[in-house]
Parts: C-alpha cells; sequence; structure tokens
C-alpha cells in the first residue's frame, strides 16, 4: 500500500537521504533500523510530508503523495508518532483523542453553536470512540488529567491512541520503545501486533530495541548514512554481513 | 561578593541616572524657531536622584529583598488542582458573570449621562478585546494590526449610512462580515509566518489601512473623517429630538413621555451591552466545539496537530476571521455611539491597548478581560491628574506582567470535556 | 537631461535615508541573531538618542560654544552613552526575565517597553516636535537654476560617511575582536557558548549596547537632517529599519546594510515619483512580500524545521 522509490533529501550540502526505496504491503509491519544520525527519521518526515523530498517517489495505495502538505497525508490514513512524545500538554487525556478526530467532526461552525441533533450525534460518538481508545490502552482512569502530567510511558501510549483514533490504514511509529522499561516495551509489543491483527492497520517502525524488531516485523529495511543497506525479512537481515559490519563497526 | 555586590549596584544606579538625567532634567522649549534648554526644578531632580538611589539599594540588597519576598506565601498558591475543580471554578466565573450582566442591566438607569457613556465606550473594548483573545488568547498568534478590522466595521456603517442610507441595524451584520471578509483575505497569505513575523505583518496592514483612510479623501474625507453617522433605531423609533427619516417614529412620542437625551445613551449602551454578552456566549461555545480544540492543539504543538490532519492554515484562518468578525462588531457600535469617525481613533496605540487589555485579563480568560476592559478604561477617567501617564503606566504593566505573570490577573480556567464513566 | 537630474536627485536621497536605516537595522539584526526576539523598542531608543543630541547641542548653545566639531563630537558622544545605557537597562528590565519563555512573552514585553518609553520622552519633553538646528549646512549643485538643479548637500555626505565608517568598524570588531568572536559564538548556539564558558549574559548586553550606539548616531544624523524630532519619530523608524533587516536577512550585518539602501532608495522615488503620502504603504508592502515569498531575506540562510 506504501512504495517509496528511490527517495532522496538534501539539505544544502548534505545528502541526508540517498535514494532509499521500501514498500509496506497490506497487513504487514515493516521496520526501518540504522545507527544513529542514518536518516530514519528523515524519511519519516518525507513520507509524513512534513519535508519536500528533492528526488525519488512516494506512492499510497497507488497515488503519488510525495510533497503534498502533511495534513493531507495525515487525511489520507498515513499518521505518525514522534521520537518525542508530542502531546497537547495543557490539555486533558481525553480532549488530546477529541482533536484528532477534528476531521470526523468537521461540521461547520452554526450547527456547532446552536447545537443541532446532528452535531450532538457526532460528539457524543466521538467520545466513545476517546473512551474505547483509552480503554484499549489502559489510560481510562486517567481520562480527565492533563496529558502533560502523565508518565513517560503512558504518553508514549497515548500518542498511538491518539493516531488510532484517526482511523489509520498506515501506522508510522517513529522510536516508540525509546525510553520504556522492559515490561512497558512488552506491553508495546502486544500491542502493535494487535494493531495489525484486530484493527488491519499495517505500521511502519523506526526502532532501536533489537528485540522488538525482530519479534514484531514482517520485513526490515536497514539504512546506514542515508543509503540504503539491506532489506529482508529478521532471519536475512540478521544474518547479513554488511548489516553485520555496520553495526560492529560503530559499536 | 560583597565588593562585587557593591559595584554592581553602583553601576546600576549610575544607569538609572544616565538614562533618567539628561531627558527629565532639562527641558527643551521651542520659541519660534529656537530652542532653548531650561533645567527642570529642583524637586524633579531630587527625585531623578532618588530613584537612583532606590535602585542602588535595590540591587545592592537584592538578594534579601527576592528572599523575602518568595518567604510570603502567595496569595493564589499554586497547587495541582484535579480537573473536577477548575471546572467548578469555571462554573463560578460564569455565575460571576452573569452576575455582572444583570446588574449592568440596571445600572444605567441610575447613574449620570456621562457614566452611561463610558461604560459604552468599556462595552466596546470588551467586544475588542474578546475578538482578539480569540486571535491571540487561544490561537497564539499575536494580532497588532487589530484594530484595522475594528476600521473597516466603523467606516463599512459610515459609508453605507452616508451614500446608501442604510441603518444601524442593517450595517451591523454587513460591517462585521466585511471585516471577516478583510481577515479573511489578509490572513490567507500571512498566516504561515511565524509568530514573531506574523506580528511585524499585521502590524503593517494595520498602519496601511489607515494611511489609505487619510489619504483616500474622496471618499472617507481623509482625516476629516465622517460625521452625521445615525443613531440606531428601536423597531422604527428614532431617539433624536425630531424624527429624521420618512416612516420612522420617535421613541418619547410612542410611549408619550417627555424628551429626554438620556434615552439614546442608554439604548445604545444596551445594545452594547446585549452584543458583548453575544459575542462572549458565542466565544465560549466556540471554545468547546471541535475549532476551539483545533485553535488551542495548534497554539501547544502545531507540529503534532499538522500531523494529524489539522491544516495549519485553515485553523488559524478561522480564529482570524472570527476576531476580525467581532472587530467588525464593536466598529459599528463605535461609529454610531461617536456619531463622527475619522481614522484618528484607529492608530496602532488603539491596537496596543486591546492587547493590553487581553494580557492583563489573562489570555484566554474571558471574565478577566471584562474586568481589564473596565479597569484599563475607567481607571484613568477617574484620575484624571494622571490621566497623561495612562499610557506611560500601560507600557509599565505589560512589561511587568510579562515579567511577573505571563498569566495574567485571572489566568484562563480551560473549560474542559469530561469523560463520564460509561456503564 | 532634467529627468536623469531628478532621478539621481531621488537616489542620493534615497540612499541617505537608506543609509541611516542600515545603521538602525544592525539594533535589530544583531539582537535578533542571537536571541531570536524582535526588541521593538530599538526604535525608541534611536529616538532618545536623538533628543540627548539636541539637548547637548542646545546645552552648548547656552553656554556659548559654538565651534562645530566639538559640538558635534560631544553631542556624539552624549547621545551613545545615553542611548547605550538605554539599550543595556532596557534588556536587563524587559528581555533578560522573560528570555527562553514562550515567544510572545518578549515580544509583548518590548511592545509595553516600546509604548513606556515613547511616554516617557513624551511627558518630559512635551509631544510637540522640536526644531533640531542644521549644523552642517551647504552643498554641491548641478545643474541650471532653472531647470531642475540636483544637490547633494554636505549633510548626506556626512551621513553617508558616517554610515560607512561605522558599519566598516562594526564588521571588523565582529570578525576580529573577543567580544565579536562570542558574540558569533553565542548567536550559533546560546546554550553551548554558556558550556564553552562564555559568559551569555554579557555578550547578549554587549548586542543592545553596540545596537543602541548605532542607534544614537543615527540619532543624530537624522536629526539634523529631518530637522527637527518628536518623540513618535523612533516608532515609524524603527519599523523602517526593522523592515530593512528583514529585506536583507535577518541576522546579517551586511544584509542590513543592503536592505536599509534599497528600502530607502524605494522610498524616495515613491515620493519622488508617486506621492510622499504613499512611501510608508510602500515599504510596508515591500515587508510584506519580502515575508511572504522570501522570509530569509536576501542575504539570510534558509531554516530547516526541526521535527
Amino acid at each position: 500500500m506504501l512504495e517509496v522509490q528511490n527517495l532522496s533529501m538534501r539539505f544544502g550540502g548534505l545528502l541526508a537521504v540517498d535514494q532509499v526505496s521500501l514498500d509496506v504491503q497490506e497487513h504487514e509491519i515493516v521496520s526501518i533500523i540504522g545507527p544513529n544520525g542514518a536518516g530514519k527519521t528523515t524519511v519519516f518526515n518525507c513520507i509524513s510530508g512534513f519535508y519536500k523530498p528533492t528526488g525519488g517517489k512516494i506512492l499510497f495505495e497507488g497515488n503519488e503523495v510525495q510533497g503534498k502538505p502533511d495534513y493531507k497525508i495525515s487525511r489520507l490514513g498515513m499518521v505518525r508518532t514522534f521520537q518525542h512524545v508530542r502531546l497537547f500538554g495543557q490539555m486533558t487525556v481525553v480532549e488530546n483523542l477529541l482533536v484528532a478526530q477534528h476531521r470526523h467532526l468537521n461540521t461547520n461552525l452554526i450547527s456547532g453553536l446552536i447545537k443541532t441533533p446532528d452535531y450532538r450525534e457526532r460528539e457524543r460518538k466521538s467520545l466513545d470512540r476517546a473512551a474505547y481508545w483509552l480503554d484499549r490502552v489502559g489510560l481510562l482512569e486517567l481520562a480527565n488529567r492533563e496529558a502533560g502530567n502523565l508518565a513517560y510511558g503512558q504518553q508514549r501510549r497515548l500518542e498511538i491512541a491518539r493516531c488510532m483514533v484517526t482511523e489509520p490504514k498506515l501506522l508510522m511509529l517513529d522510536e516508540p520503545a525509546a525510553g520504556l522499561n522492559p515490561a512497558e516495551t512488552k506491553d508495546l509489543n502486544q500491542l502493535i501486533v494487535s494493531l495489525k491483527e484486530d484493527y488491519n492497520v499495517s505500521v511502519l517502525l523506526i526502532e532501536h530495541d533489537m528485540s522488538l524488531v525482530m519479534d514484531i516485523s514482517d520485513r526490515i529495511t536497514v539504512i546506514n548514512q542515508g543509503r540504503p543497506l539491506a532489506a529482508g525479512t529478521p532471519d536475512e537481515v540478521r544474518q547479513n554481513d554488511d548489516v553485520i559490519k555496520a553495526y560492529l563497526g560503530e559499536a | 561578593m560583597a565588593a562585587n555586590n557593591f559595584r554592581h549596584a553602583l553601576f546600576c544606579a549610575i544607569i538609572t541616572l544616565i538614562i533618567s538625567y539628561p531627558i527629565i532634567g532639562f527641558n527643551l522649549e521651542a520659541q519660534g524657531i529656537s530652542v532653548t534648554l531650561t533645567g527642570a526644578d529642583t524637586s524633579t531632580v531630587v527625585l531623578v536622584l532618588l530613584a537612583a538611589v532606590v535602585v542602588f539599594l535595590f540591587q545592592l540588597f537584592r538578594d534579601q529583598i527576592m528572599g523575602g519576598l518568595k518567604s510570603i506565601p502567595s496569595p493564589m498558591p499554586k497547587t495541582q488542582k484535579e480537573p473536577m475543580a477548575e471546572n467548578k471554578r469555571a462554573k463560578i466565573e460564569s455565575w460571576v458573570l452573569t452576575g455582572i450582566v444583570v446588574l449592568a442591566l440596571f445600572w444605567p438607569f441610575f447613574v449620570s449621562r456621562g457614566a452611561v457613556d463610558l461604560a459604552t465606550l468599556v462595552l466596546i473594548y470588551v467586544m475588542l478585546a474578546l475578538g482578539l483573545n480569540v486571535v491571540v488568547g487561544l490561537a497564539g498568534l499575536l494580532d497588532l494590526g487589530y484594530v484595522a478590522f475594528y476600521a473597516v466595521g466603523a467606516y463599512t456603517f459610515a459609508l453605507l449610512s452616508q451614500y446608501a442610507g442604510i441603518s444601524f441595524w442593517m450595517a451591523l451584520p454587513i460591517g462585521a462580515c466585511l471585516a471577516a471578509l478583510f481577515g479573511l483575505v489578509l490572513g490567507f497569505p500571512v498566516l504561515r509566518l511565524r509568530g514573531d513575523y506574523l506580528a511585524i505583518v499585521t502590524l503593517g496592514f494595520g498602519e496601511i489601512i489607515r494611511i489609505l483612510l487619510n489619504n483616500w479623501t474622496a471618499v472617507t474625507g481623509g482625516p476629516n473623517g465622517i460625521g452625521g453617522i445615525p443613531d440606531p433605531t428601536l423597531f422604527g423609533m428614532e431617539f433624536g429630538r425630531r424624527v429624521r427619516e420618512e416612516g420612522n417614529t420617535s421613541f418619547h412620542e410612542t410611549f408619550g413621555i417627555a424628551y429626554s437625551g438620556e434615552h439614546k445613551v442608554i439604548f445604545l449602551y444596551l445594545i452594547a451591552l446585549v452584543l458583548a454578552v453575544i459575542t462572549a456566549l458565542i466565544i465560549r461555545r466556540f471554545m468547546r466545539m471541535p475549532v476551539g480544540r483545533a485553535w488551542e492543539a495548534l497554539r501547544e504543538d502545531e507540529i503534532a496537530a499538522r500531523s494529524l490532519g489539522l491544516s495549519r492554515t485553515a485553523v488559524k484562518l478561522s480564529a482570524f476571521t472570527i476576531g476580525a468578525f467581532f472587530a467588525g462588531f464593536a466598529g459599528t457600535v463605535f461609529a454610531s455611539k461617536q456619531g463622527f469617525i475619522s481614522p484618528e481613533s484607529f492608530v496602532f496605540l488603539e491596537s496596543a491597548i486591546i492587547l493590553a487589555i487581553v494580557v492583563l485579563g489573562g489570555m484566554g480568560s474571558q471574565l478577566g478581560v471584562v474586568l481589564a476592559a473596565v479597569a484599563v478604561t475607567i481607571l484613568p477617567e477617574l484620575a484624571r491628574e494622571f490621566s497623561d501617564y495612562r499610557m506611560l503606566v500601560f507600557g509599565a504593566a505589560m512589561v511587568l506582567m510579562m515579567v511577573w505573570r505571563p498569566q495574567g490577573l485571572m489566568p484562563m480556567r480551560r473549560i474542559h470535556i469530561e469523560l463520564r464513566r460509561q456503564e | 537631461m532634467q529627468d536623469l537630474l531628478y532621478f539621481f536627485q531621488q537616489l542620493i536621497n534615497g540612499l541617505t535615508i537608506g543609509s541611516t536605516y542600515a545603521l538602525i537595522a544592525i539594533g535589530y539584526t544583531m539582537v535578533y541573531g542571537i536571541i531570536g526576539m524582535i526588541n521593538f523598542a530599538h526604535g525608541e531608543v534611536y529616538m532618545i538618542g536623538a533628543y540627548t543630541a539636541l539637548i547637548a547641542i542646545t546645552g552648548l548653545a547656552t553656554l556659548g560654544i559654538a565651534w562645530l566639531p566639538l559640538v558635534l563630537i560631544v553631542a556624539l558622544i552624549c547621545a551613545v552613552i545615553v542611548s547605550s545605557s538605554m539599550g543595556w537597562a532596557v534588556e536587563r528590565v524587559a528581555y533578560r526575565p522573560v528570555r527562553g519563555r514562550h515567544r510572545l512573552i518578549p515580544l509583548i514585553s518590548a511592545i509595553g517597553m516600546s509604548i513606556f518609553l515613547q511616554n516617557y520622552v513624551h511627558l518630559a519633553q512635551g509631544s510637540r516636535n522640536i526644531g533640531f538646528p542644521a549644523l552642517i549646512e551647504g552643498g554641491f549643485q548641478f545643474g541650471s537654476e532653472d531647470t531642475f538643479p540636483m544637490s547633494i548637500s554636505y549633510i548626506q555626505i556626512t551621513i553617508f560617511i558616517t554610515t560607512l565608517i561605522c558599519m566598516t568598524a562594526l564588521s571588523l570588531f565582529i570578525s576580529r575582536s573577543r567580544i565579536g568572536r562570542a558574540c558569533r559564538a553565542v548567536s550559533q548556539d546560546l546554550g553551548m557558548a554558556n558550556l564553552l564558558g562564555i559568559d551569555t549574559n554579557r555578550i547578549i548586553s554587549a548586542t543592545f549596547v553596540i545596537g543602541a550606539a548605532l542607534a544614537a548616531v543615527a540619532g543624530l544624523l537624522l536629526g539634523m537632517y529631518y530637522g527637527s524630532v518628536d518623540p513618535l519619530f523612533g516608532f515609524i523608524a524603527g519599523l523602517k529599519a526593522f523592515t530593512a533587516a528583514v529585506l536583507g536577512g535577518i541576522g546579517s550585518i551586511p544584509g542590513a546594510m543592503l536592505g536599509g539602501l534599497i528600502l530607502g532608495v524605494a522610498e524616495s522615488m515613491t515620493s519622488g515619483y508617486l506621492s510622499g503620502e504613499y512611501k510608508d504603504v510602500v515599504s510596508f508592502s515591500l515587508l510584506i512580500l519580502i515575508l511572504l515569498f522570501k522570509p530569509t531575506g536576501l542575504l539570510g540562510k534558509p531554516e530547516v524545521e526541526k521535527i
């Protein structure tokens, strides 16, 4: 469903991403791994429309989307999280989820001002959906807390829930396990798998936690210094000499 | 350490002298084409010296003073409140607001004409500040040219009544919509700019509109302005001594009471009150609606908001347009109250005053805005001998607020949406 | 021929005004380059410089001192000392306590400071404009009296030369001196400079002082050129100078010079060929267009949004 062909991104004299290609099929978890500074997040930023790539194509469900504005890409059904959690800290947990459903609620101003039955119905539905997902990630108890006051692991889960209420087709997670303890990482592992199995969402993942990546990924793409290094199933990647060299070389 | 402190204090005191003595201690007087210089009187010089001494002592004992201030318990302790308590607070705030409105309804019948007139002005400022609050407080966009939309509303009414004979009630929605349209058209290209650039660009727009009004003499009368703007009517009843327009009746004749100039003033006041209340209610509603949440989300984290499918331009533009709409509202009322408008009423300083009200009121809080509007408009009137110092105090207050209490006198209580436990 | 002379006259007037805009613009561009805020009160610092110079000139005249070089130098020194102190105090009182907070907070504080200073001078010296003696009179003339005489006055030449000297001195200072190096380091990365033992507060103060000193020079020059001062005289000039800074690329010192000159010429051409009333409209429109289409200005570096 997502196909990235020869993606390049140049900042002035620096070629941050050089001819990277990858694809995500429906019902699949694909991971991007690579040493720090390899350009993984830049790839994400290009796919999600925050950067306009300087070369290459990005196809989503057969349509070219490279260079489209970020909010349009998100509305197509590709939603992402951030390496450093980005919540609306002063809003409550449930309000964070309501903001995300903006476009489902996007009725005109007048119907909201006079509270038409249709408006109330939509508002109620979005609250229900928010409650459902909060329950799903185990944050229902904290629904009315300020999001900024949550513990780090809870903020990570809230960010994923906030993506899920937009009903995405492809979920893009940027280092979701960073800063989590082993128990939380295990929960995250189950959550991601369940998103794929139960909600039919494809996942594109950037992650440093190798056990998580090897455990849940269907396929893996390895990037080093902006260039694609290897791609394949976890087993293939694990045995790839270039990958071993890159990782050992770095360590 | 002590010596260091002493040197620093001395330095600060000398700086104080340098920046105040030449400017305050000498008076330039123009006599014809020649300029003479006179020294200020002794008391002024003593004051300047006193200021330097105060600065010196404060800097010398800064640590002790600041320590002393910190040990005094703050009157409003910052505690982590559960959302429930905050909602309760919001409820109290709306009760207080309702109380104020009820009082304001009956109040004009017991006070002087001048007081009612002043109160009308306060209400116009309340409307303006509530509108600007949407832009600055909720959406986080610093608009320094807000007065331009106010001018659009006022001039729309003035021109329509002059050239097309349109009444206040017709002009009210037209003025507001035209101001909103201006907001939309001006906002569209500039809203993708970063915060401080946006501020400067809106300031530029405000000035351009004022200069155009000033120079387009054929239509706007230039610096002479437009006069003879009609008063509002009540169901076709006019408030003047004689009926101006065919088909209208006069208020005092219809009700068989003696003519009094006060009727008009009170009527205008009541209109302003109703419009201010409507403004407050509509904006309150917006805050709970998806659009209000989108404003806040964009203010808090623009990148996250965009990643969730919020269009930066559309969300900002909605705040900008809605703010402009209410400025147009206020402008129409202002034109009607004054009966005469000129570009002089729409200078940058006016934008700064409205911004000061929003800032003092605590960006986002409605009760705070109302109180600040009252304070900013009425205090200088009460102490007329200090009215020269009004803008000086304003400027100082804006700086001090930003340094000490950027959340304003009445920090915003967010209206939270509650998730109730499902059965 | 006379059309050409008219054109050159506008060009020279524009370059004169433009070079003073550049002097004021330095204050905006250096402060923005280092702490990323618009020093809204800078125009007022410049206005105070002009007032101080006038007070010094009038004071010397009262004492009976009329030797021109002495008068100019004393006026310049007084203006620079008072304005620099003002610049230092403004930063200390209104900006340092709010540094690093949300972007709007320093800006509102700066607007408050600007209003405060305007009214400070207004209360002390009255709101009427006061005549500024034209100390440097006369000039060269080209062309014949009966068609159009183009003139370059000595004051215009003075303004131009003084600006060039100041700009050269500033560039040398920034590139050679210790403080200048520290300035560049701080503008690259404030936190890192701090870690490396640079007293960033001191450098930021120095930036304000340098900017204010140059504004004071501009205040003296423009006071003599325009022939009068009033408390609002800094506000518009400040906006123009800010426009110049943005036009040239905010943060860039040669950019401020270039932007000032372009803006000055654009304005004087508008006055010369259209109407003086619209010169402000032209400069504000220029500002808006630049921000919309090239927000980094002519010589500025592009910014990459960090996610």
